[in-house]
């Protein structure tokens, strides 16, 4: 359904929002990672990132063909990839606070262009995406499996790269490891919304659509606390705050981020090339 | 003829025509040498129907694969074809023949090790496994050296990484296993 101003708007199913939480923490993460491109430190890890962000493009590309065929939505109509990417509104995009956070460029109220944050949400975040992934691989959905097949590969590749860099960083020089605890120190209180359990993931785990995020702790924080006694890192406290994206609630730098990203197809619908 | 022995020998037919069809990004092979065509059989109604596995989720090359797969079987005559992307199971470079990883080392591209997938699936493992950091030893396909080390973890295209040889001094791509 289109509404006046070119939006859709879905009925949000659980098993469409558990697609979308996946898919949309892959394309916005993919999204700040691209904004590096032509900015990365030195030439290699230009590449680097953007030969991630474009993996992740595809795994979203993949997710959201697959969202927009689900039934359900007004009128029974399927929704192409490009449609549910560029014609959602804030509030139905469910992906993870921490990937929507500004990462090479700074906002009003957050820090940005520190190489160590970026390092280091690459590094937790392909360490949770490589967790997932592989658990839905037992999913009874054989599509959803076959993507996480695709998937677990390049999450696999991506953690190790990034765990490369969190040692790099933290048992390299005063400075970088100064740098690495800050970023972390920022980062980590938006952790917790990756293992919060809700019905999404309730109805996902019965259902054998895949893991609830809780699942995904143990296996996570041990890598993380490996690689962090290597990089000379402690496990920061958890705090009470827990982040609300994938319950469609984002921080204030969502809409600059869909606005950067949805400005073409909103202003030359069905645009291609 | 019989009629089955002509469907036959166009299934035979087209495979000889997908084996010259190189990799838009790495020439130097066939898209069967790489295993990238999984299947050919013959499409309801008539033509044929091709079964591709993507490498990487984001390669860029996949809709030109596609492209000129369906190109070189209309050119042979051998159409109308239609191209399904089949995503599992998922492709390994273990699916790359002999003769492509010849080839691969003849054009100076360092061949992946055949055990990408015994590399083990990590996750499933739990605790036991631990992060490996480094790849193994790239042999230098100019020179055959084991003296060599990673510049950079990727390359110019996906399914890359970027290393250099200690003893002949040459840089060089790897296929990276997966």
């Amino acid at each position: 359904m289109t509404s006046a101003s070119g939006s859709i708007h879905l009925e949000v199913t659980p098993p469409l929002q558990y697609r979308l939480r996946i898919a949309d923490t892959c394309l916005i993460h993919a999204q700040r990672l691209a904004e590096w491109c032509g900015h990365g430190p030195v030439l290699e890890e230009d590449i680097a990132l953007t030969n991630m962000a474009l993996d992740l493009i595809g795994q979203a590309r993949a997710l959201l063909t697959q969202a927009g065929s689900l039934a359900g939505q007004p009128g029974g109509e399927k929704l192409s990839e490009d449609e549910l990417a560029f014609l959602r509104d804030e509030r139905q995009f469910f992906n993870l606070t921490l990937v929507e956070l500004p990462l090479r460029k700074a906002s009003a109220h957050a820090p940005g262009g520190d190489f160590a944050d970026t390092v280091l949400r690459n590094f937790l975040l392909a360490g949770w995406l490589k967790a997932l992934w592989s658990r839905l691989l037992s999913s009874n959905d054989e599509e959803l499996a076959a993507i996480a097949g695709k998937a677990l590969k390049e999450a696999r590749y991506h953690q190790r790269h990034a765990a490369d860099w969190v040692m790099r960083l933290g048992d390299g020089t005063g400075e970088s490891a100064s740098r690495l605890r800050a970023a972390l120190e920022r980062a980590w209180p938006y952790t917790a919304e990756m293992f919060q359990r809700d019905e999404v993931d309730a109805h996902a785990e019965a259902a054998g659509l895949g893991p609830a995020r809780d699942a995904l702790r143990a296996e996570w924080q041990i890598e993380v606390a490996a690689v962090f006694a290597e990089a000379r890192l402690d496990l920061p406290a958890d705090t009470p705050f827990i982040s609300t994206g994938t319950r469609g609630v984002h921080s204030e730098h969502m809409g600059f981020i869909l606005a950067e990203m949805q400005v073409l197809q909103r202003s030359y619908p069905g645009g291609a090339w | 003829m019989t009629a089955g022995a002509a469907l036959a020998s166009r299934i035979d037919a087209a495979w000889a025509v997908l084996a010259g069809v190189p990799d838009p990004e790495v020439p130097a092979v066939s898209l069967c040498d790489l295993g990238i065509v999984r299947d050919v059989r013959h499409a309801e109604g008539g033509g044929l129907h091709v079964v591709l596995t993507p490498t990487y989720s984001g390669c860029p090359a996949t809709e030109v694969i596609a492209a000129s797969v369906a190109d070189a079987l209309l050119a042979a005559g051998l159409g109308p074809v239609r191209v399904e992307h089949r995503l599992a199971p998922a492709w390994t470079t273990d699916w790359i023949s002999a003769d492509g990883r010849r080839k691969l080392r003849e054009y100076g591209i360092a061949p992946p090790s055949g055990l990408a997938a015994a590399g083990g699936s990590g996750a499933a493992d739990g605790a036991a496994v631990a992060i490996r950091i480094r790849p193994r030893a790239v042999e230098c396909p100019r020179c055959g050296s084991l003296q060599t080390e990673r510049l950079s973890a990727f390359g110019s295209t996906a399914c890359k990484a970027l290393h250099r040889c200690l003893d002949c001094l040459e840089p060089f791509e790897h296929f990276k296993p997966i």
